[in-house]
């Protein structure tokens, strides 16, 4: 019942919004507001074949270390960009994510469906192998999003898609400031060389730099990405309680280490730069004498 | 060989003065104004559930360690125990810290409650509340709660009065040594409701050692 209210609610505000537009056309234009949408709760997930499917694919989200291990190459889950299980709004939440697709990627400069794009998850953000299409993994996560998505309008930018972008600091992002930042509130969780915690061989607290992190070629990567993610999520529990030009800063430094090689390297440092990492990004950069993305 | 049995005949006898030492404090005090430990933490190191006061055994020796030293501070406000952390000398707390952290967690009877409170508690610390950002408690206490090595210490085998207590006090401000003030932040999102959920729960949880890197 709640459900259907929320989606209700969600759908007049779609059609609001929708009106708002079309009359902005002949008036003053006016903002138009991102619809709001609240995904089903987790215990309504249907106790049947296709219910299994989608608990399926939300134990492959939270523990694809276990779940999805084949196509991994780090220390990631899902989740760990994702919050809450993909369903915390600013932190890229899949039913934000599932009305958008298919899309046009400027990435690859494709039309890409939903699938392709968490394929990409798979080769940048856990360095790892794509599932194919068809893999009962895919099929997983696709029918978890699908399901979480119930009720959102196709196509619409929702409230809280993606991760809310962050406008340019006032002065220019430092990795020293990024530094202070990282060791008064980050390196609890994250560790001191930002390895993360595990605990019993499992990643509690995700690496953020290093050879068991995402690689060159995450979204994640992009210091405009992460400063977003962590003004609204970071520490955990205290989203928002960093001011954005100390998420541009502590972006900044954690973004200024080594990582893995991007997969779309093209046996040059200065080619892939010039190609995939032109803006928000430290890749062939020179930082403390060393150039990042070099040492492989 | 030689060297196991040369490394092994220079380092047990220091090891086992630091125990016997840890052990005459826990049972007897120091004789320099800190009582025995055991007189509130019990003889097996389970704490005195009703009172509140915590268990110790299991915990990682880090976290004990730094608790003593913010008593004496004044840092961790505790009018019992910063008189005793007062009395004991950097060396006593870490010879203290790592006995209780080497102690096995003591099996502790479960203290039972309402199977629909169990669940909610259950789903605070597995899940969390994510609409009102509380994530789940073994998101940082790790898993099981067994804790994680320095600052996140075991809370699962933890009484309900130790852990709503605790929770109420970083409410009000009177507990305010946690780094980065995560458990501020985590506490006054709290209700209630979900206090006595989550703390029965955990209560109840399974017992697990500490000691997690």
């Amino acid at each position: 019942m709640k459900n259907t209210i929320a989606t209700a609610m969600a759908l007049a505000l779609f059609a609001m919004s929708g009106m708002t537009a079309a009359a902005s056309k002949t008036t003053t234009p006016e903002p138009v507001k991102a619809p709001v949408f609240t995904p089903p709760s987790e215990d309504s997930i249907p106790n049947d074949e296709f219910g299994q499917i989608v608990r399926q694919g939300k134990n492959i989200f939270d523990d694809t270390q276990h779940y999805a291990k084949q196509y991994v190459g780090n220390s990631l889950n899902c989740v760990n960009c994702h919050l809450a299980s993909g369903r915390k709004p600013d932190s890229a939440p899949l039913w934000g994510a599932y009305v958008r697709y298919p899309a046009y990627r400027a990435k690859n400069k494709k039309v890409n469906t939903f699938e392709q794009r968490i394929q990409g998850c798979f080769k940048f953000s856990m360095n790892g192998k794509a599932p194919s299409a068809d893999s009962p993994e895919m099929i997983a996560l696709v029918t978890y999003s699908y399901w979480m998505a119930n009720g959102a309008p196709v196509g619409a930018k929702l409230d809280g898609a993606g991760y809310k972008a962050l406008p340019k600091p006032a002065i220019a992002p430092d990795f020293n400031r990024g530094k202070a930042i990282y060791a008064a509130s980050c390196q609890i969780c994250h560790g001191a060389d930002g390895e993360g915690k595990k605990v019993d061989g499992k990643t509690i607290f995700p690496p953020l730099w290093g050879s068991e992190s995402f690689n060159w070629g995450a979204g994640m990567h992009q210091i405009n990405n992460a400063a977003a993610f962590i003004k609204a999520n970071m520490p955990l529990s205290k989203g928002n309680t960093l001011t954005d030009q100390e998420a541009w800063d502590v972006a900044t430094f954690v973004m200024s280490h080594e990582r893995p090689q991007d997969p779309r390297f093209k046996g040059s440092l200065e080619e892939t730069k010039k190609e995939f990492h032109n803006e928000n990004c430290k890749y062939g950069e020179t930082v403390n004498g060393k150039v990042l993305g070099g040492a492989h | 060989m030689k060297h196991i049995l040369l490394a092994a005949m220079t380092c047990i006898p220091l090891m086992a003065q630091a125990d016997d030492a840890a052990r005459t404090i826990t049972t007897q005090g120091n004789k320099q104004g800190a009582t025995a430990c055991m007189a509130c933490h019990g003889a097996d190191g389970g704490g005195t559930a009703a009172a509140g006061f915590p268990r110790l055994a299991g915990l990682n020796a880090a976290y004990i360690a730094r608790q003593l030293h913010d008593f004496r501070s004044g840092k961790r406000n505790n009018p019992l125990m910063q008189p005793i952390a007062k009395a004991l000398s950097d060396t006593e707390i870490q010879q203290v810290a790592a006995y209780y952290a080497a102690m096995p967690a003591p099996a502790a009877a479960p203290a039972g409650g309402d199977p629909a409170l169990l669940r909610k508690g259950e789903a605070l610390a597995t899940t969390g509340d994510w609409n009102h950002e509380i994530p789940a408690c073994f998101q940082c206490h790790g898993p099981a709660g067994k804790g994680i090595e320095p600052d996140f210490p075991a809370i699962t085998g933890q009484s309900a009065v130790y852990i709503s207590n605790q929770i109420a006090a970083w409410k009000s401000g009177a507990r305010a040594n946690d780094p980065v003030g995560l458990m501020k932040s985590v506490a006054t999102k709290l209700s209630a409701d979900q206090v006595k959920a989550v703390s029965t729960y955990l209560a109840n949880h399974p017992l697990t050692n500490g000691n997690q890197q």
